[in-house]
């Protein structure tokens, strides 16, 4: 979609993904009778070194896409590529070496570390698993190294995570990442459980991280503040669809999806003089089931700009500037 | 005009294997009939503990209130029987929790919950408290409420299962809703609808709101007052245009330079709080928030800080140098 843009070829290319998952009823005869349709035709791309923000709702797909790239689910169709190849395509070792180059950090930083394992074993394991430093001592002394790459004194690998606060153990969630030197980062609301006052050191070491190991980041979030700050790019996502798509700076100056305009109105800016003066409107409706999708545009029932066309055909992403890519008929 | 809630020097403290957390130390308030407070402060602050004080909903053992009075009404809420305690809680005073699905009794249909509030409030009979019901639900936005009346909490959104809460919490006419993070579960467009419906609610029926939340842009759109909490202690206070506008406490001035911000430029590098959040545990006689605090003197050890008068009127701040840090807000 956007290839024709870009010279470069994208480090992770998603074409036409779908993902569909059964709802069954009956114990013993177990027969399908509809299906969430959690990721319903999604196309974007990340080039290396970026940083492309996922955002929406819960229920948007935004975690299922995310977890289609890490392997997690097998989507029901469409295709992943990764340096150029289709990740379907691999055989069980090609599949192991990627997992190397991709890696994850999830949102929760009290439920995604084992409570039994000590901080240096959270780290240390998978570079046990993937034989990457198969040596115990030298083993020990790149785990304290990541801890302080992370900002973390070393002497926290042998502390157990309930001796942490929040914003330590996602610097652990962090150091277990980097651990297999992977390019690529999927970072699940990662910041997104954070204290006000720890979100900031987190995202700044996020950064750091990007520009030292030259990372490249999915960073899916729901924060569209965080969002701002962190991406070059942004696509919206709305029931299992991408709605927007666009550089950072020119989707918050110039947001164009209905939907993405809602959401950004309805974020409230720290200011109370800037919030006296605001004329607010929320969005009406809520998000409608995945399992029986409005047709057409997914958005209409809620849109304020709907008529009798988009109850029939689905909006297609146009680039309607360049780079700006948008799914609605009514905006050009 | 006196107060309607009028918290005095109000400790509650837990006992633990551990020692003794005081997770309350000391907090003075007041919400006037019809007025939005916003209580503001991140885990551990002692913000929803001070809040469950009010409604003597903390679990004894480990939790006790042993200093301070909770007037409310001109009555001493702390010297109620659990007898008299439970006539006020939901009947002179609502609450709204953040997850309205453990707060929904999950085997009791919508109607039924808001029904037995009025039989057991107001002595009301099935029929009167059935229309009543009905009213409420057309109030706080559900559309074919005979319907929902007869549908479980499972059945309905987050979103829904929230305006039911606000409902409940209504139903009695109470002077004062206390709503602990009533939005933090929800997604931003339902967020928006959720904060819009109760503050036209409680402007319409003149009800005093106190909202505990640790959103900056909540309370800058929706709370005429702000109280900040740092370790168990109000740290600053006053009108939300004084406190966004001329913070005098390094903890506020430092939570409001963290946030990304939508209307901001992006900055290049966020600024976040330096340090770790206090350990209740191991608090001295000093600020507690001096081990953070880039304004720190020699007299910050020693002794604490106690909330005196800042800036304009009725803006207070707990910080020795209230005055000098108005002179560079940013410079620091």
């Amino acid at each position: 979609m956007t290839g024709a843009a870009v010279a470069a070829r994208p480090l992770l290319e998603v074409r036409g993904l779908h993902m569909h998952f059964p709802i069954s009823e009956g114990v013993l005869l177990r027969r399908q009778i509809g299906e969430v349709k959690a990721i319903d035709g999604v196309d974007f791309s990340v080039q290396r070194g970026e940083t492309l923000g996922l955002v929406g709702e819960s229920g948007c797909g935004k975690t299922t896409t995310g977890r289609c790239i890490l392997q997690l689910e097998k989507p029901t169709a469409g295709s992943i590529f990764y340096d150029g190849v289709d990740i379907n395509t691999l055989s069980r070792p090609e599949m192991l070496a990627l997992r190397r180059r991709i890696q994850v950090i999830f949102q929760d930083p009290y439920s995604s570390l084992n409570p039994r394992m000590k901080v240096g074993d959270i780290i240390g394991e998978p570079i046990k698993v993937h034989g990457l430093v198969p040596d115990a001592g030298k083993r020990i002394a790149r785990v304290r190294e990541l801890l302080s790459v992370c900002g973390l004194d070393p002497s926290f690998a042998d502390r157990y995570p309930h001796e942490m606060s929040g914003g330590q153990r996602q610097r652990v969630g962090i150091a277990r990442a980097l651990a297999l030197e992977p390019e690529f980062i999927v970072c699940d609301e990662a910041v997104s459980a954070l204290d006000v006052s720890i979100q900031a050191q987190v995202i700044n070491l996020l950064e750091d991280l990007r520009e030292r190991f030259g990372l490249t980041y999915l960073f899916i979030a729901h924060d569209l503040s965080v969002v701002r700050h962190l991406c070059q790019r942004v696509a919206v996502m709305y029931l299992g669809r991408v709605v927007e798509l666009a550089d950072c700076d020119e989707l918050f100056d110039n947001p164009m999806h209905p939907y993405t305009r809602a959401l950004l109105a309805a974020v409230p800016v720290p200011d109370p003089a800037i919030e006296a003066g605001r004329a607010f409107q929320p969005v009406r409706g809520e998000v409608p089931s995945p399992i029986n999708p409005p047709s057409g545009c997914v958005f209409h029932p809620r849109c304020t700009m709907a008529v009798e066309s988009c109850r029939q055909a689905r909006p297609e992403l146009r680039e309607l500037r360049p780079g700006h890519w948008v799914a609605c008929s009514q905006v050009n | 005009m006196s107060a309607l809630l009028d918290v005095r020097n109000l400790h509650t403290e837990f006992r633990t294997g551990a020692g003794v957390v005081r997770a309350v130390d000391g907090v003075s308030y007041t919400v006037d009939p019809g007025e939005t407070v916003a209580i503001v402060g991140e885990s551990g602050s002692g913000k929803s503990v001070g809040a469950m004080s009010i409604l003597r909903l903390i679990p004894d053992p480990p939790g006790r209130i042993t200093e301070g009075q909770i007037l409310f009404a001109g009555r001493d809420l702390v010297g109620l029987s659990p007898d008299e305690m439970r006539k006020v809680r939901g009947g002179e005073i609502g609450m709204v929790f953040q997850e309205p699905m453990t707060s929904l009794n999950p085997v009791l249909t919508i109607g039924r919950q808001i029904t037995e509030t009025l039989e057991q409030h107001r002595g009301a009979d099935r029929a009167t408290a059935d229309r009543r019901a009905v009213e409420l639900l057309s109030l706080v936005g559900i559309s074919d409420p005979e319907r929902r009346l007869r549908q479980y909490p499972h059945q309905l959104s987050g979103g829904m299962r929230q305006r039911i809460m606000i409902a409940v919490a209504l139903t009695c006419e109470p002077k004062l809703i206390i709503a602990d993070e009533p939005t933090t579960a929800l997604d931003v467009t339902i967020q928006a609808q959720i904060l819009e419906l109760m503050a036209e609610l409680t402007r319409r029926l003149n009800v005093a709101l106190v909202i505990i939340t640790h959103n900056l842009g909540v309370v800058a759109r929706y709370a005429q007052r702000v109280n900040v909490m740092y370790a168990g202690r109000l740290v600053e206070s006053g009108p939300a245009a004084a406190v966004y506008g001329d913070p005098r406490h390094p903890y506020t001035m430092a939570l409001l330079r963290s946030v990304p911000r939508l209307d901001k430029p992006r900055q290049a590098r966020l600024d976040p709080v330096d340090g770790q959040p206090p350990d209740l545990m191991r608090l001295d006689g000093g600020c507690a928030f001096r081990p953070r605090c880039r304004f720190a003197i020699a007299v910050c050890a020693t002794s604490r800080p106690a909330l005196e008068p800042a800036g304009t009127a009725g803006h207070m701040s707990a910080c020795f140098r209230r005055d000098e840090i108005a002179a560079a807000p940013v410079a620091a």
